[in-house]
């Protein structure tokens, strides 16, 4: 999944990569293009994962992982970090998520249950100012519910912000006429992916 | 003279009153100013507010802070981090108060608050549990949620080299949230790896002015937080 977004980012993107899957992608940019990766906590131009024994503590990602930093790169405060989310500055993100609806709402930050330790970070200010707010996420939760659905049920991270969803089985657009199916994975016909899905989609 | 040099993090921050709401820079342990941290600890104030992105990891540092039950209440954007344990357990106890904020939202109320703007509209949480009860504004066909500045009466801050003048540069991704916390509180004290004489740091690259700087003290090898949360530490040092 990784590897099919990361084919999507045309040379020359500003994106930022959010936690978990996402940060995957910055290891499967084709080679001869120039993708920028902002980091929120304050960087654009994260490099590849520093090889063990050179991590530094004081070079992170949003995840407070360990990152490098690219030749160019520059750092800055989170005011500016923010305005450029904010500002509409960045051509992409790419989020994970709990759940997506059918008009491009997006819950990816609670679960809502009572022992959840409630924790927001930056995504609600990602996916109102970036261009375009790409999801990525296994079609389905562990037992089988479906997590593109009808309405959100988990609390809202933005409403009708999701540009396009890739999952395990297929890539769907959000458009104006509703979650259309631009691609399925190999070996999945159309359905597999209605019966794994709650909303409603146009092939 | 202007001199904003102190010795030691103590007389930094011996003034730190009952009460006092406290910024603290740092993005998990990137720029978390440790070693001020430590003194507030050893120094003993209580029923602080704090506002920090993060809520502390381990039992060191702003966890440690937090764990002494010197904290009433925490405004962040992500409390819950790897390895930490103590905020979840007194929020779940009901012992500490949290105000969730959004990220750019947090940035924005503090740069704010150090910049004469009481408040500002923002699209980041429409329609989401974090705007219930907030006026919304409809402009230009958009809608947008009002957010308040935020003030404190001191900043924690960590940057790489000061003067005593109070001119300040950072370390890498360690910058965040420092240069804004700098500017929104009645009193900044700064903890530097390394004093230098005014006139060493190029101007040009100079990241916060120092008329937004009251007090610098040099931590020459400040701690590193996953290194002690590796080992299992707890501060005070109990060994």
């Amino acid at each position: 999944m990784a590897k099919l977004v990361a084919n999507d980012i045309p040379d020359g993107s500003y994106v930022n990569l959010g936690i978990g899957i996402p940060e995957l992608i910055a290891n499967y940019v084709p080679h001869g293009r120039e993708v920028i990766i902002h980091t929120e906590n304050g960087l654009l131009g994260v490099g590849p994962a520093p090889t063990p024994g050179t991590e530094d503590f004081d070079l992170i990602n949003a995840g407070k992982k360990p990152i490098t930093a690219i030749k160019g790169a520059c750092f800055f405060h989170h005011a500016d970090s923010f305005a450029m989310i904010r500002g509409g500055h960045l051509d992409f993100t790419i989020l994970g998520a709990y759940q997506v609806s059918q008009n491009g709402d997006l819950a990816n930050w609670s679960t809502g249950s009572p022992n959840d330790i409630p924790a927001v970070g930056g995504a609600m200010d990602l996916v109102q100012g970036v261009k375009n707010v790409f999801v990525i996420m296994s079609h389905t939760t562990k037992d089988g519910t479906p997590k593109i659905v009808k309405k959100c049920t988990y609390p809202l991270t933005g409403v009708a912000v999701v540009s396009r969803i890739y999952t395990d089985l297929a890539i769907i657009d959000v458009t104006n006429q509703g979650l259309k199916v631009i691609k399925l994975a190999p070996g999945i016909d159309k359905n597999t992916l209605i019966n794994k899905t709650e909303a409603d989609l146009i092939f | 003279m202007i001199n904003k040099v102190f010795k030691t993090p103590k007389e930094a921050i011996a003034d730190i009153f009952d009460g006092a709401t406290i910024m603290i820079g740092g993005f998990g342990e990137a720029g978390s100013p440790i070693e001020l941290i430590h003194a507030l600890i050893d120094q003993g104030a209580k029923n602080l507010t704090i506002i920090s992105n993060n809520a502390g990891s381990g039992h060191v540092g702003l966890a440690a802070l937090l764990e002494h039950k010197r904290v009433k209440k925490i405004i962040c954007s992500y409390p819950k981090t790897a390895f930490s344990e103590v905020f979840p357990d007194l929020y779940c106890n009901g012992e500490i108060e949290l105000e969730l904020v959004p990220q750019g939202t947090l940035a924005e109320r503090i740069r704010c608050g150090g910049a004469g703007i009481p408040a500002f509209y923002t699209p980041t949480s429409v329609g989401t549990p974090l705007a219930e009860g907030k006026e919304i504004r409809e402009i230009d066909g958009k809608f947008y949620v009002l957010e308040y500045a935020l003030k404190a009466d001191f900043s924690l801050v960590k940057a790489y080299q000061g003067d005593r003048y109070g001119n300040l540069i950072y370390y890498k991704t360690g910058r965040n949230f420092g240069p804004i916390m700098c500017m929104a509180a009645k009193v900044t004290i700064a903890q530097v790896n390394k004093i230098v004489e005014v006139g060493e740091l190029d101007p040009e690259i100079i990241v916060t002015p120092n008329i937004f700087v009251h007090r610098v003290v040099e931590v020459a090898n400040p701690l590193h937080e996953h290194v002690l949360v590796s080992q299992n530490k707890k501060y005070p040092w109990t060994e």
